[in-house]
């Protein structure tokens, strides 16, 4: 039987495509006539084909459980979606602007804190942010920048224009499975890729990577020593680190095999001690050093803050860089890029309350059943409330939480978040989903072509998060004919 | 530059690899010894474990060491010292090492690995064991020409081919051990004939050979009649056979050359190598042969020890 796509219905949300029951989307056109070539059961056998292949592949993350450490294969649909190359132009220029407007302020904030001083920013809130490192003061790294890596949250309102969600500018994930899914795609189907469609390769990203990397090194040498510090086999993120040591061809190390003499770094080989000059850390802060941040780590390396601080190691992302993407932070992003690049924002946020002021507060306590509330601090979708979705009892304890510690707390209202079609048992079915592209900048800027597609699996629902039974798409940045 | 943990781990990964492969020919070898000989003839299944060095942890298991408790103990059970799990360890250390290994190598490992999962605990009975463990063994022997024919020289393969090389000239010994030992004394006697155990005595070392798949080896290089002797020296000796004990101790004396402070590792090769010279098998056989191979094994988990403190983290 084909896939009957009038029965395919988005309602109210914006679908990224088809635009009424029946019609494609003008990208989209070619890959909706491909997919209406096929038989729900030969696009079966292809979700089958997919699916091996990512067990073959060996493509996982990890899942916390009171069962112990799961290691799970990735969960992906074939469909891909698809995002126009003149749209995506436009949208990665944002994020590039986004990113410098960022490093700008965060090497402020460490240094001489103008935009404090100009009030842009109140002082109060960064000062008692969680994530503002006392001990960053006046540190200067490379082309003064602090984030080099940054995975920003994109998604589409009911318009179907990009707004913000927020940006991760500690250890962000994700990029390996943007990677992974285009390979899986291309096997599963090579027809689209041979003469169909102009699909930007994704591929170039751990060059990128490197030379971001490579860039930063304190020494000048020819082969500067670029290693990825992961915090071992269990963390829920292991298989990228090890993916992307692979692809840039750089040592994966973990804390025990660092040693500081000196005020460098060295890792333990077989032939002794050897240099280190750049460390891709995907530890956080907190852990990188006991000597100076939590004295228990025992995945972090002793003396490491110290061979940074006097410049003897790149670390990427810089200690501190964490500052900038507090959710309370990020509703000041717009005058930030105002302020330090003289600049409109080309990608907009979405419309936020902070309830540190009293009136924006008192809106948000008073329509707890129409926004999200989202703490300052948490990632993965921890510790929100959505809500209309929420019971009564939920929106009590969000809104005596917020009293007690207003700092903690922005609220939004919820986004009608855009879909895109997932291939269930029986039919297609439109799902929501987000976007999240890495931006990357040492000496030069990149953006990766399009980015990982989240989709939240459950009909209705807009948890996205992997951890959280969400599932993911390839994306395909298409050229305009 | 390699780690001194990524060493570690794709030296036990390369270990129990071989070591998946040479318990799965162990097993083969023996389910096929049994059609052997005769009818009601108890076989010492027991000698398998022996082999394997796991006697302390199987008799905390099961009480009676009939065939299906033994390959139940051996193929399918989580207790870290069947196949399944000793591919579960293999996989284990590969996917924390695939940044520097072939991609393919990990995805066929890992597919190996679901292989048993899926169908390990079916193979403890008779009938689909056979295929069960000809897979095992010929997906083993894929991947090691696999990381053989697309890994460059650099130290992570030497490391690879230290494990394998340790592990071969291990098992070597602990075959020849149970096969002139426990087996060799569990063979029938034929009526009439008290003392000779002829007859069955050329099969037990034909089965031996083909174990560690040195029968057509063995045949075209030593031409004579099989005789225990023969068997026990080419086993040894042969410095050709690729899976001889002196032929292995000769592959690590090669892999040291390339590796960086490796003269103490050295002298502990080379000294098995005298060890293994010096035994006369003829006398041995006779008497003292379970003391000569004790002292073989010893040397050369002693050997891993001076592996280990060179190059591993401590």
């Amino acid at each position: 039987m084909r896939v009957n796509w009038k029965s395919y219905n988005p309602g109210k949300f914006y679908d990224e495509l088809i635009s009424s029951p029946g019609y494609a989307r003008k990208p989209a056109r070619r890959l909706a006539s491909y997919l209406r070539s096929l038989t729900h059961e030969e696009l079966l056998q292809k979700k089958t084909a997919a699916e091996l292949a990512i067990k073959t592949m060996g493509i996982s993350f990890t899942v916390y459980s009171d069962a112990g450490n799961i290691d799970r294969e990735w969960p992906m649909d074939i469909i891909p979606r698809l995002i126009a190359a003149s749209e995506w132009d436009h949208t990665s220029k944002g994020l590039e602007q986004r990113l410098r407007a960022l490093n700008c302020f965060i090497h402020d904030l460490y240094n001489d804190q103008k935009i404090l001083k100009d009030k842009v920013v109140p002082e109060e809130l960064i000062l008692n942010s969680g994530n503002f490192r006392k001990q960053c003061v006046g540190i200067k790294p490379k082309f003064d920048v602090w984030a080099h890596i940054c995975g920003t949250d994109l998604i589409k309102g009911e318009d179907g224009q990009f707004f913000v969600l927020e940006d991760n500018l500690r250890v962000p994930s994700g990029v390996s499975y943007m990677l992974e899914n285009r390979r899986v795609t291309k096997r599963v189907f090579p027809e689209l890729f041979e003469n169909n469609y102009d699909i930007r390769p994704v591929t170039e990203y751990p060059n990128q990577l490197f030379d971001t990397l490579a860039a930063l090194s304190p020494r000048n040498v020819k082969y500067p020593e670029v290693v990825v510090l992961t915090p071992g086999i269990y963390n829920s993120a292991y298989f990228e680190h090890s993916f992307l040591a692979q692809r840039m061809g750089a040592q994966l190390v973990e804390g025990g095999d660092l040693v500081v003499e000196d005020d460098k770094v060295f890792m333990r080989t077989i032939d002794g001690l050897s240099q280190v000059d750049v460390i891709y850390r995907r530890i956080d802060d907190l852990f990188l050093d006991p000597s100076v941040f939590n004295k228990d780590s025992v995945l972090g390396v002793k003396g490491l803050f110290n061979a940074w601080v006097k410049g003897n190691v790149a670390l990427a992302n810089a200690p501190g860089a964490g500052v900038a993407d507090d959710k309370i932070i990020y509703t000041y992003v717009p005058q930030i890029i105002k302020y330090y690049l003289d600049e409109d924002p080309i990608i907009p946020n979405v419309p936020s309350y902070l309830c540190t002021d009293k009136a924006q507060r008192d809106h948000v306590l008073k329509n707890l059943d129409k926004l999200v509330v989202k703490p300052a601090n948490e990632s993965g979708g921890y510790g929100m409330l959505i809500g209309p979705q929420a019971s009564r009892k939920e929106r009590e304890e969000f809104a005596r939480k917020i009293k007690a510690n207003p700092r903690n707390y922005m609220a939004q209202p919820l986004i009608s978040l855009s879909t895109v079609p997932i291939l269930g048992e029986r039919s297609v079915e439109p799902r929501h989903v987000d976007l999240r592209p890495f931006i990357l900048q040492s000496d030069k800027t990149h953006v990766t072509a399009g980015g990982l597609t989240r989709v939240a699996m459950v009909k209705g629902s807009y948890v996205v998060n992997s951890s959280q039974g969400g599932g993911s798409k390839d994306t395909w940045i298409i050229g305009d004919e | 530059m390699l780690l001194s943990r990524v060493a570690e781990r794709v030296y036990w990964q390369a270990r129990y690899l071989e070591r998946v492969e040479n318990t799965a020919r162990l097993l083969n070898v023996f389910s096929t010894l049994l059609m052997d000989l005769p009818k009601g003839t108890k076989l010492g299944w027991h000698s398998l474990v022996e082999i394997t060095g796991t006697d302390k942890a199987f008799a905390e298991r099961y009480k009676q060491e009939s065939e299906r408790n033994v390959m139940r103990f051996l193929l399918a059970e989580r207790n870290g010292y069947s196949i399944l799990d000793n591919l579960a360890m293999t996989r284990e250390n590969a996917r924390t090492t695939r940044e520097i290994m072939p991609t393919e190598a990990f995805e066929m490992i890992n597919d190996l690995y679901y292989l048993a999962r899926e169908k390990a605990d079916a193979a403890v009975a008779r009938g689909p064991r056979h295929e069960f463990l000809d897979q095992v063994i010929s997906d083993c022997q894929q991947i090691t020409g696999l990381l053989g024919g697309c890994m460059s020289r650099d130290e992570a393969y030497s490391f690879i081919r230290l494990g394998r090389s340790l592990e071969r000239a291990d098992m070597t010994t602990r075959i020849v051990d149970v096969g002139t030992g426990s087996l060799l004394e569990s063979l029938p006697n034929v009526p009439g004939e008290p003392q000779n155990q002829a007859p069955f005595e050329g099969i037990l070392w034909m089965n031996i050979l083909r174990s560690l798949s040195a029968y057509q080896m063995y045949r075209q290089h030593v031409r004579e009649r099989i005789s225990g002797e023969d068997v026990v020296n080419f086993l040894l000796k042969d410095e050709q056979f690729p899976r001889a004990t002196a032929h292995n101790l000769t592959t690590m004396n090669k892999v040291l050359k390339k590796l960086p402070r490796s003269s103490k590792v050295k002298w502990q090769v080379d000294r098995t190598r005298r060890l293994l010279g010096d035994g006369d098998i003829e006398k041995l056989l006779n008497k003292g042969l379970l003391k000569y191979i004790d002292e073989l094994q010893k040397s050369l988990a002693a050997t891993h020890a001076k592996i280990a403190n060179t190059w591993f983290l401590h």
